[in-house]
């Protein structure tokens, strides 16, 4: 079954998930649901100055929405919280290497909607 | 046992399953929306092509023709649903019908200290509009739990009838992530018996079962359209006229009024009141033409082939290890509707990798949360039309083998 979807990136990370977890003295964190699967991300993050110096992400979902969390967040590392804010949805399809069906762009954003959510309260 | 020559063979009048010549189409959401028959969608030109006008307004040939169609239309769905033409009142859905439950009746009947019962099983179209209610008015609700069979037990409902404050309990006919066939002439009379009215959505019901709304006797029996063969933007509400009567209009404008003075206005008797504005018609006509279409199966014909499916899925999917089903064992007591959970392949991406080989299900909570905590989470669930063969459910089923096998190669580590 050829899948551009399900290729190396996503599987790699779905079966290895970097920063996964949480921090046990997290400035800011957020627990949010997708509404068309249900898949649940939890995040966890340390702040400095305004930059994200640590973060982790929890969760029970599809492989796109949990592998896509593991491969941002290396990159949310180091970034503003303006910067995060700003940040254009684009952004989480390019960090995948290819499109994102409809569907699965709520899956693969998921991710950017915890750490914004975190990053307002 | 079902008997596979029970099976309907329809497919030639669903035009949507000649599409894609190179991979054919295995359409198993008619839980979500039904395909359409050649009849409705010819009906809805027809009216667009040959015989536009607004209904209830003009008095020239084309005016009366339209008219003429669209209550021809209310006609047929009553006759579908063996209930009351005056008591047959078109909606934009069952979440719209819902809601106008809730807005009209339920806003006059229910106040502080009131209780409104549910189930768990509730898609949120019969959860949410009966939580506001409470939250508006300060009534209490209540959940009855589905045991591990997916079923409902009586005996919570008569426990929670016991309080006489229980004014309405509003239940589903079929449930859309089960396909259990809840008991609703007992629910009816219970509720009747202790005073309470009673709603039954029956939006998986129309499609899949004989319903008569005159010996079931509920208070309100709403459905939609486009789950039933019938186009989307049109729904049902069913009530005895007499209960209708007492029921204040919700949405006020054109069409619905007998006459208007400066002091007072008297609105026209149900159905009419309850359809300000120019109505949905080319989807009442649609609609009208979907019953006719169910009709002519025969819902008996429908429920049998749908067991036969549901029978055929439910072994086979037990058969092959790693898998969990829900809902009741017996394919008698359910409707075409199987929702499953695979071990290390989550639903949404077996629902992707099935639908790139042209497989239609869904994935998710099926807009029911409650019911999916219950259940353990997200679960795929196949749903079956008049149109659907045993070989759609097991094109479904190898590729659903072959996604799980194929995902633990990539997986293994």
């Amino acid at each position: 079954m050829e899948d551009p979807l399900y290729k190396d990136l996503i599987i790699e990370h779905f079966r290895d998930p970097r920063n996964r977890g949480h921090l046990e003295c997290p400035d800011r964190s957020a627990h949010v649901k997708s509404p068309t699967c249900g898949d649940e991300l939890r995040v966890t993050m340390c702040l400095e100055e305004d930059r994200i110096t640590e973060i982790r992400f929890d969760g029970e979902g599809c492989a796109i929405s949990q592998a896509s969390a593991s491969i941002a967040s290396d990159a949310y590392i180091g970034m503003s919280a303006q910067a995060i804010l700003e940040l254009h949805e684009d952004w989480v399809t390019q960090l995948l290497g290819g499109p994102v069906s409809r569907s699965r762009r709520p899956c693969a954003s998921l991710h950017l909607m915890a750490v914004r959510q975190a990053l307002r309260h | 046992m079902a008997s596979a020559s029970a099976c309907l063979e329809v497919r030639g009048d669903f035009p949507l399953l000649e599409r894609g010549a190179a991979q054919p189409l295995v359409y198993l959401d008619s839980a979500a929306t039904a395909l359409k028959p050649k009849a409705v969608i010819a009906a809805m030109s027809h009216y667009y092509e040959r015989a536009t006008a607004n209904v209830h307004r003009g008095s020239y040939p084309l005016a009366e023709e339209a008219t003429e169609m669209y209550e021809e239309a209310r006609a047929r769905v009553a006759q579908l649903c063996n209930a009351p033409y005056e008591g047959t009142v078109f909606t934009r859905g069952t979440t719209e019908a819902i809601n106008l439950v809730r807005l009209s009746w339920g806003r006059a009947r229910i106040g502080a200290g009131d209780r409104v019962v549910v189930t768990e099983m509730e898609h949120h179209s019969n959860l949410l509009p009966w939580r506001a209610l409470c939250e508006d008015s300060g009534a209490a609700l209540d959940i009855m739990p589905v045991d591990s069979q997916g079923r409902l037990d009586m005996r919570d409902l008569l426990r929670l009838l016991d309080s006489e404050r229980v004014k309405l309990v509003a239940v589903t006919h079929v449930s859309n992530v089960l396909g259990t066939i809840n008991p609703v002439d007992s629910i009816v009379s219970a509720c009747h018996k202790a005073g309470a009215a009673c709603l039954i959505d029956g939006a998986q019901a129309v499609p899949h079962l004989p319903v008569d709304f005159t010996a079931i006797s509920a208070d309100f029996y709403v459905w939609s359209g486009h789950k039933a063969l019938g186009p989307t933007g049109i729904g049902v509400l069913h009530a005895d006229p007499s209960m209708l009567e007492e029921m204040p209009p919700l949405m006020l404008g054109g069409e619905m009024v007998q006459g208007v003075w400066p002091d007072r206005v008297e609105y026209k008797p149900p159905p009419w009141r309850f359809e300000a504005g120019t109505p949905p018609i080319a989807e009442a006509i649609g609609l009208g033409a979907a019953a006719e279409y169910l009709l002519s199966l025969g819902l008996g014909r429908v429920q049998a082939h749908d067991a036969v499916l549901t029978e055929h899925a439910l072994a086979r999917l037990q058969r092959m290890g790693g898998i969990t089903t829900f809902g009741p064992a017996i394919a008698d007591d359910r409707t075409g509707v199987v929702s499953f959970r695979l071990d290390g392949l989550h639903p949404h991406d077996l629902a992707d990798l099935l639908g790139r080989r042209g497989i239609c299900v869904r994935a998710g909570h099926h807009c029911a949360e409650p019911l999916s905590d219950r259940i353990g989470g997200p679960t795929t669930r196949m749903s079956f039309g008049p149109y659907t063969t045993t070989s759609d459910v097991d094109l479904c089923i190898d590729g659903l083998i072959e996604a799980r096998d194929h995902f633990r190669s990539l997986t293994a580590l």
